[in-house]
């Protein structure tokens, strides 16, 4: 008898650390909207270590998290164009920047106004 | 037997936590049903220089994620500084009339860091994030929403602990420094701030569970 609840009372105690943990995990992997890759990382890095975020690096990185969320078939998050769009300003790149600023404001509406002041910046 | 009232006395305790804090009132939220929301670098009353930037860059996902537009952070940030406006404190003190005309935004949010870093005690380090904010209508003015956050994470040397296991699986670059494990600690209080349930933001457009 002495055995028998011994070992129920493990077993109820290993359920509920493994159910923990099983929620802590799942609330880890739970699926977002939007495809994060680096976007928020360079935004940290840029203003800790400015001299490694340059522009260049910015935009290899970026670039490539377009091509991941593509193959994902997810969208890239609010703000993301815009940044980039931002970085190909810094080195006078007016094109490539025109054609992200374009791109945030057609996925998102609501940026209309301030798009449209750094396209009308480039002419 | 003892096995399924023990679980069921789990249960019960984790509705009780889930049920203690009383839910918000989101009347002035629903009210002013904001598309965009525009996040100002956070005042930093901490003594560590790193926590205005480092909060900032950790809003993005779950403001985003539950279904707001969040203009670019760091994007708005460099506009402000080339206006003239070179700190967080000078960034809260412009008008609403004026982002509006500038940026557009449906609504500000205007954050605090109360407390920011990681202290040594011995073999222990804990690392504290306190931060609050406030979300204000630009076309009303009102204060349309209000929380605060307080995170407080010891780690043995070793990293180990169940804080320890949910602060290494959110660092996406391993470095160990002191100053990085703050930075992960802001990213729990973000998503704790406005992703907690009765307490953080209400859903936004962009989310699919969203009834509007």
């Amino acid at each position: 008898m002495k055995i028998n609840f011994l070992n129920s009372h493990r077993v109820s105690l290993n359920i509920i650390i493994l159910s923990l943990f099983l929620a802590i995990l799942s609330s880890c992997v739970s699926p977002t909207k939007y495809y994060w890759g680096e976007y928020e990382n360079i935004l940290y890095t840029q203003s800790q270590e400015p001299g490694r975020a340059t522009p260049e690096y910015q935009i290899e990185k970026l670039q490539s998290d377009i091509q991941i969320a593509a193959s994902k078939g997810k969208p890239l998050p609010p703000g993301f164009y815009a940044h980039l769009g931002y970085q190909y300003l810094q080195i006078g790149k007016a094109g490539d920047a025109r054609k992200y600023f374009t791109a945030e404001k057609m996925a998102f509406p609501e940026s209309t106004v301030l798009m449209n002041r750094f396209i009308a910046k480039l002419k | 037997m003892v096995l399924s009232f023990k679980l069921f006395a789990c249960a019960l305790a984790l509705t009780l936590a889930g049920c203690a804090m009383q839910s918000k009132n989101y009347d002035k939220f629903i009210a002013a049903n904001p598309r965009s929301i525009l996040v100002l670098p956070p005042k930093n009353q901490s003594t560590d220089i790193h926590g205005t930037y480092s909060f900032l860059s950790t809003v993005t996902m779950p403001i985003a994620e539950k279904g707001f537009y969040i203009f670019p952070v760091t994007v708005v940030d460099q506009m402000m500084k080339e206006n003239g406006l070179p700190s967080a404190n000078e960034m809260h003190e412009v008008s609403l009339k004026k982002i509006k005309e500038i940026i557009n935004p449906d609504a500000v949010l205007y954050i605090t860091l109360h407390e920011y870093g990681t202290k040594f005690v011995v073999i222990q380090s804990q690392t504290t994030v306190v931060a609050s904010g406030r979300l204000v209508s630009t076309a009303s003015g009102e204060v349309i929403w209000e929380g605060q956050t307080h995170q407080v994470i010891a780690s043995d040397s070793g990293g180990g602990g169940i804080a320890g296991l949910v602060v290494n699986a959110m660092v996406s670059q391993a470095v160990n420094s002191s100053v990085d494990y703050a930075h992960n600690v802001s990213s729990i209080a973000s998503r704790d701030l406005f992703m907690t349930e009765g307490q953080g933001l209400l859903n936004g457009p962009y989310n699919p569970a969203s009834t509007k």
